[in-house]
């Protein structure tokens, strides 16, 4: 029988349901989830996007390198973490001084984690200077 | 949700309007169909289609899509007409009702009826039924919020609550169910124009000063206007005051609503960052793409729809230079004037939890067992699993008047049916994680859209035919579903198929108040398309 490596408890990323789950890590892959019973929320049940849903995590086309352009008219193309960052945090800091705070506008995200989506409004509000972040829980 | 999802099997009665639970909120709704199967509970379902829980539905009312506040307007007034008010609840812990009691007066279960084609009949046993069972619990999902209606939806909804005292106990209460995995923690945590994390007003002088002194900036720089709004940020952007735009974790290319017009406003700014897992179609479009990692390969929380705040944990290494979003949001503040040093995702936890009154008595190490329900103040807090116990966040609830509006496209002889959008069990939103899954992508692989036959028949469409839909603001090529679950009328599509984007047609006429965009109702035209289908 194949024997995982590790099993790591953790939460479903799909609904706001958040059952909790265990991933079967074998050679570095998901090779198995099933739903954990500790627990006052999905008391072992999964459904079948949280049984079945994780090829996406070893999908080919994940993003592995940041991608930059100078036109729009090019091309995507790699890059490094510095040229990526730098560029980013030059171009906001531009259209804050040149244009003012408010014109910048944040998205955060209903899939990222809390302490991700209090850091990006923090950067909005603390070094931005501008209260225009949202995200798309209305939709 | 005002309640806890271990609690959903005491209710007596449950009415679910607006929500697809089954296949939404497919572990969420054992707990419902526990409740009716094993408990006697009774279950009320108000929604136009024959979803999955129709068929442990006690009462089904289907009304015409976006006529719901007509529908509990007037089981407030049999509610009130026939005595069944619960009146030592509203006298203790409500104001207003004298107000509700006069808006409803005229909403007789008749008018209603006119309006929503919904029997006088079954209203008014819905409402005895949720007056009188001693426990009814009241479930919704965007299918009360995503009309131009919604913040009046949830109002009446939360009134039949409180008229009935029907909040604050085990198996009660106005339980919205969320989509997103977290989407309860991006807007505790702050991921909203007008509020600071814990819902702390930005137009607030004291909590401008609270975060102010904790983020080390000087009071003076603290913006005091509310933000903008997705849909206005696309807005500002097409009318040039919006400049860069930064995104992370989100495709509004395939989920906002008008999709043409969001196109429009990512092509006008003068830059666009997008911090993903996935080139999705938003990505594409950028200046700069930053690649993120999968919640398999970082720590932190998520926050479930019952309040309840949960770890993640690593379990894979990072792919290729991808990196976990917090590292990368801190290294853009590091190249802007910030001074930022996490050491890992419990420092930030820490920093935030101290910041946020719900959630002051939480910490990473307090989460490992089970998580903790908001609020939970200190750090001996158990955590609350029944909101309003007591009293009401406000102190007293108060009653509000709603009045019926008409959504906000009707439909006419151009474009004759109603379009409805929503999920199905086997793909989430864009469709960015399920349809990756070979699995689940074989069980649902094509955008379809759901006709009744009446209506089939009508146009000349066969089961399977590829037809076209078209709106006043796009068109898409679907395959037909001929199903009875719509009601004849009205058509029903998913927004998971970046191929046949369902948002191409869709209307961005929003709720004033939530600025909710109105996905449940627009008006469409559906025709065969001449050439038969490649097999
Ligand atoms: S297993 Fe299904 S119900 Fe549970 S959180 Fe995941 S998607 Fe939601």
């Amino acid at each position: 029988m194949l024997q995982a490596d590790q099993v790591v408890p953790t939460t479903c990323p799909y609904c706001g349901v958040g059952c909790q789950i265990d991933l079967h890590i074998k050679d570095g892959m998901i090779f198995r989830v099933n739903g954990r019973f500790d627990n006052h929320v999905n008391h072992g049940n999964l459904c079948v996007k949280g049984r079945f849903g994780y090829d996406y995590v070893h999908a080919p086309d994940r993003l592995r390198q940041p991608l930059i352009r100078a036109n729009r008219s090019d091309e995507l193309a790699p890059t490094d973490w510095d040229i990526a960052l730098n560029t980013v945090a030059n171009r906001l800091r531009h259209a804050r001084d040149t244009y003012g705070p408010d014109s910048i506008a944040i998205l955060t995200s209903a899939k990222c984690t809390n302490e991700e989506n209090y850091l990006l409004q923090k950067l909005t509000r603390a070094i931005l200077g501008t209260n225009s972040v949202d995200h798309c829980a209305r939709l | 949700m005002t309640n806890s999802i271990s609690d959903i099997p005491q209710a007596r009665v449950l009415l679910v309007t607006g929500s697809n639970t089954t296949e939404a909120h497919p572990v969420l709704a054992l707990q419902m169909k526990k409740a009716v199967r094993q408990n006697g509970a009774k279950l009320i379902l108000i929604d136009p289609r024959r979803i999955g829980l129709a068929d442990f539905a006690y009462l089904h009312l289907r009304q015409k899509p976006g006529t719901d506040v007509a529908i509990y307007n007037a089981m407030a007034h049999v509610i009130i007409e026939e005595g069944l008010t619960n009146d030592d609840f509203i006298a203790a812990r409500t104001e207003n009702f004298d107000a509700l009691k006069e808006a409803v007066r005229d909403w007789t279960p008749q008018r209603a009826a006119a309006i929503s084609g919904v029997p006088a009949a079954q209203i008014v046993e819905a409402a005895r039924l949720y007056a009188t069972s001693g426990a009814s619990a009241i479930f919704w999902a965007m299918g009360i919020t995503q009309h131009t209606t919604g913040t009046d939806n949830v109002k009446v909804l939360a009134n039949l609550a409180m008229m009935t005292g029907n909040v604050g106990r085990p198996g009660t209460g106005v339980n919205p169910l969320r989509g997103q995995n977290n989407v309860q923690g991006a807007c505790d945590l702050g991921g909203l124009p007008n509020v600071f994390p814990g819902y702390q007003a930005v137009t607030s002088v004291d909590a401008r000063h609270k975060f102010a002194e904790a983020w080390g900036v000087p009071y003076e720089k603290m913006n005091d206007h509310v933000g903008l709004t997705v849909t206005e940020m696309m807005n500002g952007a097409l009318h040039g005051t919006v400049k860069a735009i930064f995104i992370m974790g989100e495709n509004p290319m395939l989920s906002d609503p008008n999709l043409s017009h969001v196109k429009e406003a990512l092509e006008a700014v003068e830059f666009l960052a997008v911090q993903d897992i996935f080139l999705n179609e938003t990505g594409r479009m950028a200046d700069v793409v930053l690649p993120a990692v999968s919640f398999a390969e970082k720590g932190g929380t998520f926050t479930n729809t019952e309040r309840r705040v949960q770890l993640i944990r690593p379990a894979l290494p990072t792919p290729g230079n991808a990196r976990p979003d917090w590292q990368i949001i801190t290294d853009i503040a590091n190249r802007l004037e910030a001074d930022w040093s996490y050491a890992d995702e419990a420092e930030i936890f820490a920093e935030m939890a101290a910041l946020t009154p719900q959630y002051a008595g939480m910490s990473h190490a307090r989460l490992e067992q089970d998580g903790l329900q908001w609020p939970c103040p200190t750090s001996e807090h158990p955590g609350t699993a029944v909101l309003h116990a007591g009293t009401f966040a406000r102190g007293k609830g108060l009653f509000q008047a709603v009045n019926y509006v008409t959504p906000a496209e009707e439909v006419d002889d151009d474009y004759p049916y109603i379009l409805s959008t929503g999920r199905i069990l086997f793909h989430w939103h864009g469709g960015t994680m399920s349809r990756r899954s070979p699995g689940l992508d074989a069980i649902a692989p094509e955008a379809e859209v759901e006709i009744h036959p009446d209506d089939g028949e009508q146009l000349g469409i066969a089961h399977g035919d590829l037809v076209q839909v078209s709106s006043r603001r796009g068109q898409v090529v679907a395959a037909a579903r001929l199903t009875r679950r719509s009601p004849a009328g009205t058509v029903f599509m998913t927004f998971h198929y970046a191929e046949a984007a369902t948002n191409l047609l869709t209307i961005d006429a929003v709720d004033p108040t939530a600025k909710i965009p109105e996905y449940k109702v627009c008006a469409v035209k559906v025709e065969a398309l001449p050439v038969p289908r490649q097999q």
